[in-house]
């Protein structure tokens, strides 16, 4: 009984995580429209926190993310595009605070190095597969093989 | 290419990744490039911590080598490595320290300072922390090397001890003067 409980115990401390929701600092910020909200959000999800090392504006509850969130909310009400705002945080903080880095030179590996490793990995699997099926092939017996290796069973059979 | 070479690819990839990951490994994750090395400092003007509300304006900053200074009294860390910061400051005439109050209350920073002396010729107040994120700083303590154009040399994130003084400050101030 004491057993079971403590397993119980166990499992239920393992799921706790799953039950709390991620508490963001819970701030209220009136728009003039939907759209105004919408990029707002959008752009504090793809914008990351300079101070915590993997969250983005939306998740963290680090002073400067707030600061960072009421400067986006400023500036979408002053009429500034989406990306005059990215530009005016990349500036500031560098590539590091976006999440979707712009496409240039340095972060070329970092767009497609993935697919690279991918596609490789594809190419070797097909060139493995492709030469165990010639190997196989080669493998065959020719018919006059074929009959050699009958004869010698036969013989075979016919000793034992 | 010979098959024969060909055996050794999996384990050349094999130690490249390792390499890749070991220098991954020396490398400190915090440490975030900074996007203002080698640009001119933000405009601003901002007030004077001492009370005769004076202002300071980013034009302040050329002519000489200065430190500038994230720092606030809600901020453990600057506690620590205040003393530091004043022996220093005795010690490098060449150099002028300039401090932000950053999002600090004002008279709390006075009395901190005004108690445990003072490295900084100046202190700028940046109560809604705007002149911070021009500066692309995530937290304090952050501080800045800026030549004599008004130009940002280097950014260190966090404490400033004697080493770090030493081995990374020291370089680069030489490299400016």
């Amino acid at each position: 009984m004491y057993k079971s409980l403590q397993s119980f115990m166990l499992v239920l401390c393992c799921l706790l995580p799953i039950f709390t929701p991620a508490f963001a600092a819970i701030e209220v910020y009136q728009f003039e429209n939907e759209a105004q909200e919408q990029r707002f959000k959008d752009l504090s999800d793809q914008l990351r926190c300079p101070m915590c090392l993997n969250a983005n504006l939306s998740g963290s509850d680090a002073p400067i993310a707030a600061d960072l969130r009421v400067e986006i909310y400023e500036q979408i009400l002053d009429g500034r595009s989406n990306d005059e705002i990215i530009d005016f945080m990349t500036q500031r903080y560098g590539e590091f605070i976006n999440y979707r880095p712009a496409l240039n030179a340095g972060t070329f590996v970092l767009w497609f190095g993935p697919l690279f490793l991918l596609l490789t990995g594809m190419l070797i699997i097909w060139r493995m597969g492709k030469n165990s099926q010639l190997r196989n092939e080669s493998a065959a017996l020719s018919a006059e093989e074929q009959t050699k290796l009958d004869n010698i069973l036969a013989g075979k059979e016919g000793k034992g | 290419m010979s098959n024969r070479m060909k055996l050794f690819l999996p384990g050349a990839f094999f130690f490249l990744m390792l390499g890749l990951l070991l220098f991954g490994l020396g490398r400190d994750p915090n440490m975030v490039p900074s996007a203002l090395v080698n640009r001119q400092v933000p405009e601003f003007v901002l007030p004077d911590l001492d009370a005769n509300a004076s202002l300071i304006t980013s034009e302040e900053l050329t002519g000489k080598i200065s430190i500038i200074n994230f720092w606030a009294t809600w901020c453990p860390p600057c506690h620590v490595e205040h003393p530091y910061l004043v022996e220093i400051s005795q010690s490098e005439p060449d150099v002028t320290f300039i401090g932000v109050n950053y999002k600090d209350d004002v008279d709390e920073a006075r009395l901190f300072l005004e108690e445990k002396g003072t490295p900084f010729a100046k202190v700028i107040v940046d109560l809604d922390g705007r002149l911070g994120i021009d500066f692309g700083v995530a937290g304090a303590p952050e501080t800045f090397i800026v030549d004599s154009f008004g130009m940002i040399r280097y950014r260190h994130v966090g404490v400033i001890n004697h080493q770090i003084w030493e081995e990374t400050f020291k370089p680069v101030i030489a490299r400016i003067k």
